[in-house]
């Protein structure tokens, strides 16, 4: 019989945690303040223009919802397919999974040119369309998260905790699908249009998640100075290096694809060599910070707190780069009209579309994190989600 | 059977009037309808039965020549603020060489009104859709400004409105926000009319666009689309477009 | 047993004992004044006169497509109905059309629905509502000779 496990909330004093929320609210001020100011004057003063048309939010909202759908990981590990190891910090991760996902999906919305329609957005769905679909498909995943997160924190629903666990995964393969999807389905752009998107994405959203998710973990016991035992650190370590090294060989595999393939091989020189800063944030922000990196840190024998955080800290750089690259970098090698000729308009036809983000798009996109953190902070500081010491033997698992 | 010459309908004169009848308000149908092809009233749909296409021969289109461009501009209100990167651009001639003959073209590209067109499939709202009678269009009550069309479209015939407008023509509301293309200038095809860019190519003297019904076999542009080969931008997507391509 | 949450807080405020912990107490002074400030708000609406009285000049003689009670009922879903008529169907009928109405009601002065006694603006802002449809459209009428204004 295990050792009962106390939850606590985060202790500490008032103050504290209050000033703790005070530099949180910076960057969700900055974020406010960014959004009122491009939804006053348009999109004009932006670097968005006709040719980037989804710009450094997009990136942050999609970096955001990615991590979430697999920021789900860890608890759909212990609920559905029975690590008791990760029971202790399930809730922890739902917790985290919604946060994100709300941090992701507030960027989305507020970054419409028309934001004073967003009842029309919520009320009118093309069905035809995966974007309309997605509104399903996330709303759908909120609350079956949700779900599953009070049927863990109510001890007489423990007992249904796996069923809801269940319809939650169900939800996040399809959020994860769509994702892709939404990107791979589309065939005006030589960069996407590739059915791969699906799994890249999948593998992604479990690295990006699951590097959250520890930096949330480590952050929330360094906080209270809980310990963690060296076993789930291990054990969580070895999940983000799989992860990662599975990113690897995704992108490996779509960008190489993308490379050979008569049809797009003009893209994927352009991403892999000649694409300037795409092509740098690629080799030096995705493989090295956001791959070779963190791997070499994890793959250490030793357990070191740090260390894990450091890998983790540069897998969501790497990721940010990696996102950047496929939203922005696919938006800027243009629409091939003409296979085999050289085109010149006066709408930028056959150039590739240069791209400044503005400070507004850097405050806002920054404000989705800062919400995604103050949400997570807050219930964890309300609720007693995390375990006291989470270093106390179990009874043994697979 | 005993008929009654003289007193009435005999039996075979009844199902002879009948059945005319029956074909005629069958046929009357199929009359009206090339009618509406030609003038529909104000009160009338637009039908399905109609499919309103452009025809663009290239080897009459100069470069340099700019006429299509400048008359949907006026049209349509469309203004340059010296900003091209985040102005609106419905049509825009394409210069183009062929990379291994070095034979070069002059096209005008614009919203190719596809069949199966994949700005209607992605709009979240609905907002972006396709007429009855083919023409895609964006329903600016419902459009959001989300930017997908724009991100699927192969063509890159949407735009979105990044400055104020004011001054609009009555015909053709456009503002800040919602994402717009060429809509084969629906206002004029309603009244009967030709699309602005094909009235100026005409006027001009070029003679490179025409306009009409694909649908109607006796229209012209239907007639040379069946006699000459033409062909449509990006035809390996399948999308159907509704713009045809001479000389390419 | 693996989940054995804290005892939840003691709440912040009670309404039964412990008042001189609770910072929400609601006692007669208290109460009073907040029903007084209940009752004065309405009182409130009676001294605006900042926004004037919306100006409905019908300078065109005819009457209305439809009667006054409808319109200022109704103006919103005919026009809401219209403009999907008109999108989706192209169904061009003047009668319930934005057109038609700018026509009739753009101000001789101004030769606009809008601006200072604008037939819409006035109203509108009057009853606080704000106005999406000239965000795109024109306030102005077509000219005679059918050219753009």
């Amino acid at each position: 019989m295990a050792a009962s496990i106390v939850y606590r909330e985060l202790s500490g004093t008032d103050r504290r945690f209050w000033g703790l929320m005070a530099w949180l609210a910076v960057p969700l001020a900055l974020g406010a303040a960014a959004f009122f100011y491009v939804e006053h004057y348009g999109h004009i003063v932006t670097g968005m223009d006709n040719q980037i048309v989804w710009g450094l939010p997009h990136v942050f909202a999609v970096f955001l919802i990615v991590a979430a759908i697999g920021a789900l990981n860890v608890a759909m590990a212990a609920s559905v397919f029975g690590k008791a190891v990760y029971e202790p910090i399930a809730p922890l991760s739902a917790l985290v999974s919604m946060a994100l996902l709300v941090g992701g999906l507030a960027l989305l919305m507020l970054d419409l040119a028309r934001v004073d329609r967003m009842v029309v957005a919520m009320t009118h769905l093309n069905t035809s369309s995966i974007f309309a679909l997605r509104v399903v498909l996330y709303n759908g995943f909120l609350a079956s998260v949700a779900i599953y997160f009070w049927f863990l924190l109510e001890r007489r629903m423990n007992r249904y905790a796996k069923a809801a666990a269940i319809v939650a995964f169900f939800w996040q393969l399809l959020l994860a699908t769509g994702t892709g999807l939404m990107f791979g389905a589309m065939v005006a752009r030589a960069a996407y249009d590739s059915p791969l998107l699906v799994p890249v994405i999948i593998v992604l959203s479990a690295t990006y998640g699951t590097a959250v998710f520890i930096l949330v973990l480590l952050a929330a016991c360094r906080w209270d100075g809980r310990p963690i035992a060296e076993d789930l650190l291990r054990r969580l370590k070895n999940l983000l290096a799989i992860s990662v090294g599975a990113s690897l060989y995704g992108a490996a595999l779509f960008y190489f694809s993308k490379f050979y393939v008569a049809r797009s091989h003009d893209v994927g020189q352009f991403l892999l060599f000649d694409g300037g800063v795409y092509t740098v944030l690629l080799w030096l922000g995705q493989v090295l910070v956001g791959g070779v990196a963190p791997l070499a840190l994890l793959m250490r024998s030793q357990i070191s707190r740090g260390a894990i955080a450091a890998a983790c800290a540069l897998v969501v750089l790497g990721g940010l780069a990696q996102v950047y690259v496929i939203v922005i970098g696919g938006q800027a090698y243009p629409q091939i009209l003409f296979p085999g000729m050289v085109e010149s308009s006066s709408f930028f036809d056959g150039e590739i579309h240069p791209y400044t983000p503005s400070v507004a798009e850097l405050l806002f996109g920054l404000g989705g994190v800062g919400l995604a953190a103050a949400i997570i902070a807050a219930v964890l500081r309300a609720l007693a989600l995390l375990p006291e010491r989470l270093d106390q033997t179990l009874s043994p698992q697979p | 059977m005993s008929t009654n010459e003289g007193s009435g309908l005999s039996r075979r004169g009844f199902l002879a009037i009948s059945s005319a009848t029956l074909g005629g308000v069958m046929l009357a149908p199929g009359v009206r309808l090339i009618e509406v092809a030609s003038a529909r009233a104000p009160e009338q749909a637009a039908s399905k039965q109609v499919r309103w296409g452009l025809l663009i021969e290239t080897d009459k289109c100069a470069t340099g020549c700019d006429d299509c461009v400048k008359a949907c501009a006026t049209e349509n209100g469309i203004k340059d603020t010296g900003r091209p990167r985040t102005d609106a651009q419905w049509i825009r001639k394409v210069e183009l060489k062929d990379r291994r003959s070095g034979r070069t073209h002059s096209v005008p590209v614009m919203c190719q009104h596809c069949e199966h067109p994949p700005c209607v499939d992605v709009c979240p709202t609905g907002a972006s859709f396709k007429r009855a009678d083919g023409i895609v269009l964006v329903d600016r009550h419902t459009c959001i400004g989300c930017r997908y069309c724009m991100m699927a479209c192969p063509y890159k015939a949407r735009s979105i409105v990044f400055d104020d407008v004011t001054d609009q023509n009555p015909d053709v509301p456009r503002g800040k926000g919602c994402a717009e293309g060429c809509t084969l200038c629906v206002h004029r095809i309603d009244r009967d009319r030709q699309p602005a860019c094909v009235e100026a190519c005409t006027k001009a003297g070029h003679n490179a666009m025409i306009f009409g019904d694909l649908n109607n076999p006796q229209s012209e542009i239907a007639q040379r689309v069946a006699k000459f080969g033409t062909s449509k931008i990006r035809a390996d997507l399948k999308l159907n477009p509704a713009v045809r391509y001479q000389g390419l | 047993m693996r989940w054995l949450p804290n005892p939840i807080p003691a709440p912040a405020f009670s309404l039964t004992g412990a008042q001189e912990h609770s910072s929400l107490r609601l006692d007669g002074t208290r109460l009073g004044f907040a029903l007084l400030i209940a009752l004065l708000v309405p009182a409130l609406a009676l001294t605006a006169e900042r926004v004037p009285k919306p100006a409905i000049n019908i300078e065109k003689p005819g009457r209305c497509v439809e009667d006054t009670a409808t319109m200022r009922r109704g103006h919103p879903d005919m026009l809401r109905h219209q403009r999907d008529l008109t999108v989706r169907d192209g169904i061009r009928t003047r009668q319930h059309s934005l057109q038609g109405c700018i026509e009739c009601h753009a101000s001789a002065r101004t030769g606009s629905v809008l601006g200072d006694k604008g037939f819409c603006q006035s109203c509108h802002d009057y009853a606080g509502v704000k106005l999406d449809c000239f965000e795109c459209h024109t306030s102005r009428p077509k000219l005679a000779t059918g050219a753009k204004p």
